[in-house]
């Protein structure tokens, strides 16, 4: 029976030649990450295990991302907790403020994640490096402590979906608008317990940004991985930004789906999820009037350079709506600083905008952008569920940079066409 | 192995934010946690849960956040064992890392209310409503999970391996 790419490099990681869906296996672990929420936790266990180090300085990856800059004195503590445990270990990847980024952005980035390589993090969003061609996967911080002892894991091989994609988008439709219309069509356990694995013609024409945010949701469809194809947009990318050996791994032809799903990419429309889950979504055309008291742009999902010119595209020469409060994210300081020399940062400061440092803190309601009860929020994060940007009666509606921006000038959630028109 | 309360009943698609919002995510104190599970969709959850009840939910389970202190919270909070009908991946994972006791039946799930008493028997694979006077069949747990189980999580039950 043939393998898909994610069963491939299961079994390559497993020193197996060929597994199979439902299978247990240990692993070989390429990078376990933590982050400033989930690592304190991850180190409570580590010290439980009683292992003097870590089993590889250099495969440990952890990023104070969420509550950091420290937005308290029990976050600022959690976050030392995490800076001692990287010094005392000799962890190799700790980012500190000011060379941070947000985990997912700045991993790839960086270069620690490159083709072929199997990944675990204490993060959901870990799924983001499907978009290189990695298997990766988000775990609990029980596990992580387990990965940093021992480099490994055990996994239940899993089936798959094929979302086979052809075409190209429309021009201001991306890749977020895409992935909300597969939760949407799937649901937010459509693809639970699987493998989400993109293919198609249509790959090609998607950006590596594109991927990144495509990849990232899986999780909201229940995957427990989503993954692209490697092709030359990926080698480019992985040439720019690592030096490690990477591996190509590519589905058999005969490789088995639970479902195979083709999707023209030209018939995908701007897309919006409504409050409280991912799946409920509409496209923007004939929505309701839908007034809006805050708009977040960034995160894990949506903050990488492409994410920002776009929205940028929408404000340069326009205002944020009185009484609308946009706050704009970029996702490493790499992202920051070429906005600043593309302009892209004085666009968004006249256009209103708040512009802040590399954190999780609105997405996940955390700080730097709470919400109070009644409030609304279009986002382009990656979850609207109860109370997920603060109050349980504020509301969170994900969208696409691009129909964020527009949204922003006209105070209520709308398409580009009714601010280009 | 055996457990028995009162349930706790909620929908489809609980997620972590809701069963651990993150704005108390600034400690990993387990009581910490417990004063605040599910209180976005259940105020009075905190104030009413006693030592052994469950939690009964729809599809989907612990969806979303990957955070460890979901299931801890709700392990803290008193509750014995969480029955849905069906659990998101990396919610199942911590659960049994932990040693949460957490079964998958819809059959249970769906024809269980609030307040009625439940017991759940992990190694005979046995969920009875006593309120409703049904059973229902559940694979046993293998002997690996009830070795985490018992122990109080997988660290513990790695221990408690080692020193014998």
């Amino acid at each position: 029976m043939g393998m898909t790419m994610t069963q491939k490099i299961l079994a390559a990681h497993a020193g197996l030649e060929t597994v199979v869906p439902g299978q247990l296996i240990e692993a070989d672990l390429d990078i376990v990450l933590g982050n400033d929420v989930t690592t304190p936790v991850a180190i409570n266990v580590f010290e439980e295990i009683g292992k003097q180090n870590v089993f590889d300085k250099s495969k440990v990856v952890i990023v104070p991302d969420h509550f950091s800059p420290n937005k308290d004195i029990q976050s600022a503590t959690q976050c030392r907790r995490c800076r001692t445990f990287a010094a005392e270990k000799g962890i190799e990847n700790y980012f500190e403020l000011g060379e941070m980024g947000i985990e997912h952005a700045l991993l790839p980035e960086k270069g620690l994640v490159t083709a072929g390589d199997l990944v675990i993090g204490a993060d959901s969003h870990t799924c983001t490096y499907g978009a290189l061609g990695a298997f990766s996967t988000g775990v609990g911080s029980t596990d992580m402590a387990a990965a940093m002892a021992g480099g490994k894991c055990w996994f239940k091989v899993p089936s798959a979906m094929l979302f086979r994609l052809h075409g190209k988008l429309n021009t201001y439709v991306s890749g977020k608008d895409l992935i909300l219309h597969i939760i949407g069509k799937i649901g937010v356990d459509g693809a639970l317990y699987k493998s989400m694995e993109f293919g198609g013609d249509g790959v090609a024409s998607l950006t590596m940004d594109d991927r990144f945010t495509i990849a990232n949701m899986a999780i909201e469809a229940g995957a427990k991985n989503g993954i692209f194809p490697v092709d030359e947009k990926t080698l480019e990318y992985i040439g720019a930004h690592s030096k490690k050996p990477y591996r190509v791994f590519e589905a058999d032809a005969d490789a088995v789906y639970d479902e195979v799903f083709d999707i023209d990419l030209s018939t995908i429309e701007q897309t919006v999820a409504f409050p409280h889950l991912p799946e409920n979504t509409r496209t923007v055309e004939g929505l309701p009037e839908i007034k809006i008291d805050q708009v977040v742009i960034g995160s894990c999902t949506n903050g990488r350079i492409q994410d920002l010119r776009q929205a940028a595209e929408i404000l340069k020469g326009r205002r944020v709506k009185k009484g609308v409060r946009l706050i704009v994210f970029p996702a490493t300081q790499a992202i920051y600083l070429q906005a600043i020399n593309e302009g892209l940062i004085q666009t968004f400061v006249e256009a209103g905008a708040a512009v802040s440092t590399p954190t999780c803190g609105p997405c996940l309601g955390g700080h730097m952008g709470i919400l109070a009860a009644g409030e609304r929020a279009v986002a382009t994060t990656n979850r609207n569920f109860v109370g997920r940007m603060g109050h349980p009666e504020s509301e969170v509606y994900l969208a696409s940079p691009y129909v964020a921006a527009a949204s922003a000038v006209l105070g209520r959630i709308a398409g580009t066409k009714e601010v280009l028109k | 192995m055996k457990v028995k309360g009162t349930v706790f009943k909620y929908g489809d698609n609980v997620d972590t934010d809701v069963i651990i919002p993150a704005r108390y995510l600034n400690t990993s104190d387990p009581k910490e946690l417990a004063a605040h599970c599910m209180e976005d969709i259940d105020t009075g959850f905190v104030s009413k849960v006693k030592t052994g009840d469950l939690i009964v939910g729809g599809k989907n389970f612990g969806c979303g956040s990957s955070r460890e202190h979901a299931p801890i919270a709700i392990q803290a909070s008193g509750v014995s064992c969480v029955i849905a009908e069906s659990f998101a991946r990396i919610f199942y994972r911590n659960a049994v890392n932990i040693g949460l006791p957490i079964v998958e039946s819809p059959e249970a799930a769906r024809a269980a209310a609030a307040g009625d008493t439940v017991s759940v028997d992990f190694t005979a694979g046995e969920i009875v409503n006593e309120t409703k006077g049904e059973t229902y069949r559940v694979p046993p747990f293998p002997e690996f999970m009830t070795k985490i189980i018992a122990a109080g999580g997988l660290v513990k039950a790695l221990r408690a391996e080692e020193n014998r």
